[in-house]
């Protein structure tokens, strides 16, 4: 099988966050990089399972700039065999990247499109239904585990309060969610390896954005901690009822 | 036209949609227009969403499970046939799902999880919480058609009317290329997502049989439980209670943390929960830095005398 993940990067969680020229673009200046997890964790190693358990080729692919590449190589030390990056600007939409991705996927031809489930800056959780749109393809968010027998796939996926097991046939997209599959850590064999696959560097094709930023701000300042006896526990529930309103 | 798809799983239309139409109404006032809402497949009682200010309600049979696809092109019909510039749907699985196709469809900006109006006087901006609520994005949608995903538990439900008609929406449904086999949801409590009271624990609990003081917290408030990755890692609670970075990540009005210690990535999914609740014995942990209200002591003498004080409580109000 032909398999495509779609893997981005995004800033660590303890990053502290600040803005740069008028609050219009977020500082990159000394972020610390991750793959966004549910690409790294789940749709990586579960795209490298499929392969090893039935043949066929994975290749990842990544909308961005050169400063991606060390996520990206981090993709092929995990186990994928080559990479594709669509040469981008830092602060294109999710819309920009759906199309790109779009574009290779058309041209490849894969059997099943991966994501993550959302990228955990943002959160926008629509490029893997854009990109199956495009491409006209039934799209299963939220796997949390796939079976594969020929070209039928029966996915479990998160559902508000429960799951639902569904069957498709490829070709398809997915998108990721814990349990999916197993973290793997690169070996240094993987690692050495790694800088010897193929990463290959597309121009992008032209969209125009429909969605762009018009700022940023941090959010109002938590006011602090009111502390309670832990003797007067009557006094908790008094202010959660009267002054929290919350019971 | 704004029009509204309230998701309805196994037929029955939830909070969340009620939110969505509360939130379509007031974005159609402030737009001068009007709210249609749309409902797909068999749901119970759709006329109800006339109450939060749906002018019309229109249901499109024929599609009983779920399909993005399906789904989709069903909403991104109705929207081309009433001539709707703005589309609105909760941002739960279902809509997390459909937002992208349904933009894709209708050449139309999309922007999830927004928690405003959106403020019309320069272009059409919507906020939305981003970088783990580390940060607010203002996003400016410039295209003709938007399509929007509205945050839980942000707008609460407002009755402005009565109940509605529904009306057929009239047009084909497309046949769905996925199976639903089975679908199982955990009943009589609220799932997480949707909870608005939710007690969690940590591994100060010190064990999984410990838990008895968790559930009796939470049924005398009526919450749900959650819980710290580690308990549920080590299987000490069913994994859809973990919440965080790697989990689920909530808004209730209250969440109560007991023997947690508020790591960054437990707080990234539980830090826009609108009163915090801390209980730790362990006066510099950091959860008490993003708490509205602390405790500092052991939770196994602090929880029960809670649990007798909200007994009190209740039995009095
Ligand atoms: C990439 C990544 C993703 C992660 N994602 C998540 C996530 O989504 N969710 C998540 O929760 N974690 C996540 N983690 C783990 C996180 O970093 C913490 O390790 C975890 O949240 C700690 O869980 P805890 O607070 O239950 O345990 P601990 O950190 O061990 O804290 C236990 C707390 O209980 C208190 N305590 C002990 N005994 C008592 C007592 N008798 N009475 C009162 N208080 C007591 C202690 O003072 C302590 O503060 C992630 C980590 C990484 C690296
Ligand atoms: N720049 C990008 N390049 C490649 N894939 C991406 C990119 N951004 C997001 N994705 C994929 O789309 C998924 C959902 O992203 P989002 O819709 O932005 O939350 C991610 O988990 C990735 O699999």
């Amino acid at each position: 099988m032909k398999l495509l993940v779609c893997v981005s990067k995004t800033p660590d969680t303890t990053t502290k966050i600040s803005f740069a020229n008028n609050d219009t673009e977020f500082n990159t200046q000394g972020v610390q990089y991750i793959m966004n997890p549910y690409d790294e964790w789940y749709a990586l190693v579960r795209a490298l399972e499929l392969k090893e358990a039935t043949g066929g080729t994975v290749t990842t692919i990544n909308v961005g700039s050169a400063a991606n590449d060390t996520v990206i190589r981090k993709g092929l030390a995990i186990g994928a065999d080559d990479a594709i990056r669509v040469d981008a600007p830092e602060n294109c939409s999710t819309y920009y990247v759906a199309r790109q991705i779009a574009e290779q996927a058309k041209a490849g031809a894969y059997d099943i499109v991966f994501f993550g489930k959302e990228t955990i800056d943002y959160n926008g959780a629509q490029i893997g239904a854009m990109v199956a749109e495009m491409l006209d393809m039934p799209f299963i968010s939220y796997a949390t585990k796939m079976d594969i027998a020929g070209n039928t796939a029966t996915i479990s996926r998160d559902i508000e309060g429960g799951q639902e097991i569904v069957e498709v046939d490829t070709p398809f997209a997915i998108s990721a969610a814990k349990g999916l599959a197993e973290q793997r850590i690169p070996n240094m064999r993987g690692i050495m390896m790694a800088k010897r696959k193929p990463l290959n560097v597309i121009p992008p094709v032209d969209v125009s954005e429909k969605v762009s930023v018009a700022s940023y701000a941090l959010p109002p300042e938590k006011k602090d901690c009111h502390y309670i006896d832990a003797e007067d526990m009557d006094k908790l529930v008094e202010l959660l009822h009267s002054e929290a309103k919350v019971i | 036209m704004v029009l509204v798809y309230t998701s309805s799983p196994e037929g029955q239309l939830k909070k969340s949609a009620f939110e969505a139409v509360t939130y379509g109404y007031k974005a159609a006032q402030a737009l001068g227009t009007e709210v249609v809402a749309l409902t797909i497949g068999n749901v119970d009682n759709a006329g109800v969403l006339g109450q939060y200010g749906a002018g019309k309600v229109l249901n499109a049979a024929g599609a009983e499970s779920f399909d993005s696809g399906v789904h989709a092109a069903v909403i991104a019909k109705v929207a081309e046939q009433i001539g709707a510039s703005v589309v609105v749907m909760p941002d739960d699985s279902t809509g997390k799902s459909l937002l992208g196709r349904v933009a894709v469809r209708l050449d139309a900006g999309a922007v999830s999880g927004v928690k405003t109006l959106p403020d019309t006087s320069a272009g059409f901006v919507v906020k939305k919480n981003v970088f783990s609520g580390k940060a607010i994005v203002d996003y400016n949608i410039n295209s003709d058609k938007k399509v929007l995903s509205i945050a839980g538990n942000t707008f609460p439900p407002e009755v402005v009317g009565g109940d509605v008609a529904v009306d057929a929406a009239g047009v084909d449904v497309p046949a769905s290329r996925v199976r639903v086999k089975e679908v199982s949801t955990v009943k009589g409590t609220v799932p997480l997502p949707e909870a608005e009271l939710v007690v969690s624990a940590g591994r100060g609990m010190k064990d999984p049989g410990n838990w008895g003081i968790i559930d009796e917290l939470a049924g005398h408030l009526g919450a749900t439980t959650a819980c710290s990755r580690p308990v549920a890692d080590v299987g000490w609670r069913p994994h859809h209670e973990h919440v965080g970075q790697t989990g689920v990540a909530i808004r209730p009005n209250l969440y109560i943390a007991i023997g947690i210690s508020g790591a960054i990535q437990h707080l990234a999914g539980v830090n826009q929960s609108k009163t915090i609740v801390v209980i730790n014995k362990d006066p510099e942990a950091p959860f008490f830095k993003a708490a509205d209200y602390g405790i500092v002591g052991d939770l196994f003498e602090v929880v029960p005398r809670l649990n007798e004080a909200i007994k009190k409580f209740k039995a009095a109000n």
